[in-house]
């Protein structure tokens, strides 16, 4: 800022040994890189939204006449087990930033249970449908969406348990160094989000 | 020193005026004019040929000044004159593009809308536009709400060019249903029962096409007339409308890639007086057997698709007798029985 | 301290560099950005060699109407291949390099946000590559072209089709973690003293075309979820035949490759606004105007993709909304031309091979951005549409625009990146014959689109022959336009001259460090004192500037150079 007001016997630039900190005291930068990936993740979601509405507006009647009926009562309760669990992980994160590891790994595995219930509930679900995935255009961008977003759990059930894993090395987490909670837990919200507007798209609308 | 350069970038000015003017009017880069719509898109085109060349003689003009006038001599070690920005200019020339962008966008606007591009019935379900159109007569664009009966239910897209304003709700002279497939294009005349591999029109008549692709996306091209139209497979079907102005002889070309032999896929477009055109209908009909639908031109030697298919037909996989089948039943199932009805009328 | 220990500790090494790069770091999963920025230059410019050869091979079966250099099915692979090639594999990964040289050393950074991550980004650029490359080879590969649209795309062999899929999952993904780091790493790591508004343009630029990675690659990426679903599993998606919509691919297709387009030419646009200054010796001309016009580029390309789509399916209205948002980008595109004449009008022009090509690079741009505006404009793309008129079009921007970027660039900053000049003779050698041969390829097809001859054809009317004649033989002299560049790239950077820590005596931050920089970029934390583009400011004499500094011996001392 100050570029036009030094005199021009300066150099173009000064170097300032105090600054020659190292990397160590670099900002962590890695929860806002977490966020900008999530932000791309969701423009695939929003592609695949997008694409599922056009069809949907396409068609006269949708789903397509002669698909057989889907079940609400499971994907509802599948649907609650998977908000709630977005609650039930921030609770690690309070546990964690008291310094808490016990709390922190109580409740990510209850988070990791709720997720296998979730995905257990999606698996059963697919196998008593009564249509596959070609049976209509309806039932392929049923089992693309749920299918990709499930490949999503799995992939935050993934990132829960080797959070779990690491927390059982003494001071891994603390109150101060707790990146990978954090970044399970983002991300276990973001699948979550994710879900919401696709049960509102595939069984509500 | 001041005077002269000034008047000098006024001469300039004038020049580059002058000379854009010209070269737009006289580039003679486009095919003839075979159509009405292709004189307005030809407009359009000279307006932006001419300013397209005014924005291309400044810039280059520009930088060829810049390469001889502010080369650095030799051991010339300072810098150029600290100028980091003119508000005012800057304002100009933005300021310019906008109008100039402007006035490109409503010019296209309008002679898109003289085309015929917002008729909203192109390319829908004939049997509903007589529903929709015929009981008031007064063109008023009764919106299709009934429109909901199509096979596959595809809402109605304006696939294509309709009728111009003038025009609209008025049938069309003449219907021609199209289907393309890999590689040809085949014409079928609902009114008069007719399928051939070339399109012959008359002179004068308002036509139009309606488009159905059987296999893949192809698009049928008239450059003479500057109509383009995708050509979809599936429920979706287009259409092209137009007045040809031009009796000769034009090439129809498929301009969307739909397979190795895309660039063989090819035909003509016969526009007759109205005399030659009703021999034409009348050599057809004639040679047709017994009313059954058949090609006329195929039993002659002069049969374009086989004509032009032949060297490929191996690799093809097509023989005469897969010609003969596809000929006229596809393109009667897939348009023609609402159609024939809508010609009629 | 030696190599081994540095690459023992692969995280954010804390060494402060008084080591030397040695050639084999370049082929190992290294992560200084310098390196990876290096790597990723010439592993494109490879791809480059390789698309311009199918090109070759394109325009030798064009000398003639018929077909009968090669079989049409292979014609088809090779514009597929080639369109791909030099968008997912040259012109998009050489951005990328570009970045990742000079981003942490513009903004005073000693390394790229997430180093691991950037190198794991370029190692997926070469098997994405060669998957494409041996498709060919071994004559299974894709014949859609390179928008690979439904349904001919499912038709046209699974094999094929299937490794042009996941070639372009797997250099998407690349591009969308690249893009990460670079946007992660202009906001939050640059020095102290470097408010955004002192950011050298290259870095603006960058920024933007971040955010479009961002936004449309992942959108690019759910296509191509469902065409593969399509074409492997049966699903009919993008099938009519099965009650699918072709269109919804076309537009999820653009949604991205539109502002694809914008990816591959902001960077440059940024590389320009960097360059002309420096060899001008004038202040870049409106830098806030050009820095905004960059962000204004971003936005409005991502809502006019459907200008791809005038006749295929779009209704009416919406036709009208993408045509006058398309022209408007004529707004701030023309800000920066305009900025740009402004910035050497009155300058000291030095014509070095960078400004040559520099200045090459506005002049051809700015024809491919006139007959793009045409394009916009519905009716007349409606006769245009998919005519060799858009393969001109393309082409002055993508070459002209791109490709003459990249080269201003890599002139521009070679001495930097190796520590060598180039040979100037052999430059100017390079750029005349360059826009010689351009032009004359390109210039003859918008005359051949309007009259009649549509793109992606093996044969063609022989009325057209001549015309296609003039661009076969342009696009020869393309092709050896390329060896003195190459013969001058390679020679200079084993032997050539050893290239002072700042040659063009330029102000922005990576010309204060030794040439090549030190492995840490910088001793210590540079502090700015001077906007990037204050020439002829105060300071009348930046001459003597960067070696009468007594930060920057100490530099040069760790460099070794
Ligand atoms: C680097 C790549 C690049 C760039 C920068 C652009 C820039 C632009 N492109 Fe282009 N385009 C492509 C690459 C690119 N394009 C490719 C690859 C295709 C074909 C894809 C395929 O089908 O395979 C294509 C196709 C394409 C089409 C579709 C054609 C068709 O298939 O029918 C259209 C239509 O609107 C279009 C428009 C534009 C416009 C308006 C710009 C604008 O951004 C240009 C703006 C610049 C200027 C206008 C010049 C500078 C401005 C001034 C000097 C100010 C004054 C000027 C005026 C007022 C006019 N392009
Ligand atoms: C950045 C992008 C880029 C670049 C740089 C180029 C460069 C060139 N392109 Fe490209 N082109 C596209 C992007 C690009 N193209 C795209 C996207 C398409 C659309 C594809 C589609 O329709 O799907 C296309 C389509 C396309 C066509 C239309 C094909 C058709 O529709 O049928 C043609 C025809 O002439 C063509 C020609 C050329 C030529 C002559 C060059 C020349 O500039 C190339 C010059 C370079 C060389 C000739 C290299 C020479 C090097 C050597 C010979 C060295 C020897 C080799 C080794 C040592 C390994 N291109
Ligand atoms: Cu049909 Cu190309
Ligand atoms: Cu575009």
């Amino acid at each position: 800022m100050q570029g036009s007001t030094v005199d021009s016997a300066k150099a173009a630039l000064n170097y300032h040994g105090a600054e020659t900190a190292g990397h160590e005291a670099h900002p962590d930068h890695r929860i806002f890189g977490l966020i900008v990936f999530l932000g791309a993740e969701s423009m695939i979601f929003l592609g695949l939204f997008m694409a599922y509405l056009t069809f949907r507006a396409v068609y006269p009647s949708w789903p397509p006449e002669g698909t057989p009926e889907r079940e609400l009562l499971l994907p509802g309760i599948n649907t609650l087990i998977l908000i709630s669990s977005s609650f039930v992980i921030h609770q690690a994160d309070v546990a964690i930033k008291k310094n808490n590891v016990g709390g922190l790994r109580k409740w990510f595995a209850f988070t990791a249970l709720m997720g296998v219930v979730f995905l257990a509930g999606q698996l059963y679900e697919y196998h008593n449908l009564e249509f596959g995935l070609t049976t209509n255009l309806y039932a392929s961008t049923f089992y693309v969406l749920t299918g990709f977003h499930g490949l999503h759990v799995f992939l935050g059930l993934g990132l829960i348990l080797a959070v779990l894993w690491r927390a059982q090395q003494k001071g891994h987490y603390s109150s101060e160094h707790h990146f990978g909670v954090e970044a399970a837990e983002l991300y276990w919200h973001f699948v979550d989000v994710v879900w919401i507007v696709l049960f509102l798209l595939l069984y509500i609308l | 020193m001041n005077i002269p350069s000034s008047i000098l970038t006024m001469l300039a000015g004038i020049a580059l005026t002058l000379v854009s003017i010209w070269y737009g009017q006289n580039h003679g880069l486009m095919p003839v004019e075979a159509s009405q719509d292709a004189v307005l898109i030809d407009g359009l085109f000279n307006t932006m040929m001419t300013i397209g060349t005014a924005i291309f003689l400044l810039v280059e003009g520009i930088l060829i000044i810049c390469l001889i006038r502010f080369r650095r001599p030799v051991g010339d070690e300072t810098d150029g004159p600290p100028i980091e920005g003119n508000i005012p200019l800057e304002i100009v020339w933005t300021a310019i593009p906008v109008v100039i962008v402007l006035v490109l966008g409503i010019y296209s606007f309008d002679v898109y809308s003289n085309m015929g591009g917002f008729d909203p019935n192109a390319a829908e379900d004939p049997g509903v536009v007589q529903v929709a159109m015929l009981p008031d007569g007064d063109g008023a664009l009764t919106p299709l709400m009934e429109g909901h009966s199509h096979p596959m239910g595809h809402h109605h897209v304006a696939l294509g060019i309709g009728a111009s304003p003038e025009t609209v709700g008025k049938p069309a002279d003449l219907t021609v249903n199209v289907l393309g497939l890999q590689y040809a294009w085949i014409f079928t005349y609902p009114d008069f029962n007719i399928t051939s591999g070339e399109l012959h029109i008359p002179v004068g008549k308002d036509v139009r096409l309606i488009l159905k692709a059987q296999d893949v996306i192809h698009a049928f091209w008239l450059p003479e007339f500057r109509l383009k139209q995708d050509v979809m497979p599936g429920s979706l079907q287009s259409e092209l409308r137009f007045t040809p102005k031009r009796v000769g002889e034009y090439p129809i070309i498929c301009a969307e890639l739909c397979g190795p032999y895309h660039g063989a896929m090819a035909s003509k477009l016969y526009v007759h007086t109205q005399e030659d055109y009703d021999t034409w209908l009348q050599s057809q009909v004639a040679s047709r057997p017994d009313g059954t639908q058949t090609i006329a031109a195929s039993s002659d030697q002069e049969d374009p698709n086989a004509a032009y298919l032949a060297p490929f037909a191996d690799q093809l996989g097509v023989n005469g007798h897969l010609l003969e089948q596809l000929r006229p039943q596809p393109t009667a199932a897939l348009v023609a029985p609402a159609m024939s009805s809508a010609g009629m009328h | 301290m030696t190599q081994t220990e540095l690459h023992s500790s692969e995280t954010t090494a804390t060494h402060h560099g008084s080591a030397e790069r040695k050639w084999q770091d370049y082929f190992t999963f290294n992560t200084d950005h310098k390196v990876i920025g290096i790597q990723y230059l010439v592993t494109a410019f490879v791809f480059y060699l390789i698309g311009g050869l199918m090109a070759a091979a394109i325009r030798t079966e064009l000398a003639t109407p018929a077909s009968d250099f090669v079989s049409p099915e292979t014609y088809n692979s090779l514009l597929t291949l080639h369109g791909t090639i030099m968008i997912f594999l040259w012109v998009v990964p050489a951005g990328a390099g570009l970045a990742n040289f000079l981003i942490p050393l513009m903004i005073g950074a000693r390394d790229m946000a997430f180093p691991k991550m950037n190198a794991l980004a370029f190692w997926m650029v070469p098997p994405a590559g060669i998957m494409l490359v041996v498709s060919l080879l071994v004559g299974e590969s894709a014949q859609a072209g390179w928008t690979s649209y439904p349904p001919l795309s499912l038709m046209t062999g699974k094999v094929g089709e299937g490794i042009w899929i996941l070639s372009i999952l797997i250099s998407g993904t690349s591009s969308i973690l690249g893009a990460i780091n670079f946007l992660v790493t202009i906001l939050k790591m640059r020095v102290p003293s470097m408010p955004m508004n002192k950011m050298p343009l290259f870095c603006w630029a960058m920024m933007a075309t971040a955010l479009l990675i961002l936004v449309g690659t992942p959108v690019l990426a759910g296509a191509l979820i469902l065409l593969a679903f399509d074409l492997l599993v049966g699903t009919a998606f993008f099938n009519p035949m099965g009650g699918g919509d072709p269109i919804v691919y076309q537009h999820m297709f653009w949604f991205y490759s539109h502002p694809a387009v914008y990816i591959m030419v902001l960077p440059l646009f940024g590389a320009i606004s960097d360059i002309l200054p420096v060899h001008a010796r004038k202040p870049v001309f409106g830098y806030q105007a050009i820095a905004y016009s960059s962000l204004a580029i971003a936005f409005l390309g991502c809502i006019v993709w459907a200008h791809h789509m005038f006749t295929s399916g779009t209704p009416a209205w919406l036709r009208m909304f993408f045509m006058i948002a398309t022209m408007v980008i004529a707004v701030p595109t023309g800000i920066k031309v305009f900025g740009w004449l402004a910035t050497i009008w009155g300058g000291k022009i030095s014509l070095n091979s960078a400004m040559l090509f520099g200045m090459g690079f506005v002049a051809v741009f700015v024809i491919g951005g006139i007959t793009g505006v045409m394009l916009a404009s519905v009716p007349f793309d409606i006769h245009v549409h998919d005519t060799y008129f858009v393969v001109a079009h393309m082409h002055y921007v993508l070459f002209g625009g791109s490709v003459f970027g990249l080269y201003a660039g890599i002139y521009h900053w070679f001495p930097k990146m190796t520590g060598h000049m180039l040979n100037e003779t052999w430059g100017r050698v390079h750029f005349v014959l360059t826009f010689i041969g351009m032009n004359l390829t390109f210039m003859p097809m918008h005359e051949l689109g309007l009259q009649g001859m549509n793109r992606r054809i093996a044969v063609y009317d022989p009325r057209f022959t001549s015309l296609n004649e003039l661009a076969t033989i342009g696009s020869y002299i393309l092709a050896v336009s390329t060896i003195p560049f190459l013969i001058n790239a390679i020679w200079s950077w084993a032997k050539g001259p050893k290239a002072a820590d700042n040659p063009w005596r330029a102000l922005t931050l990576e010309w204060q460090t030794s040439s090549p920089p030190a492995i840490e970029n910088f001793e210590v934390l540079p502090i700015l004192t001077t906007g990037p583009y204050d020439y002829g400011l105060e300071h009348e004499d930046v001459a003597g500037l960067p070696t009468a500094q007594p930060g920057s011996a100490a530099l040069s001392g760790s460099s070794g150079s």
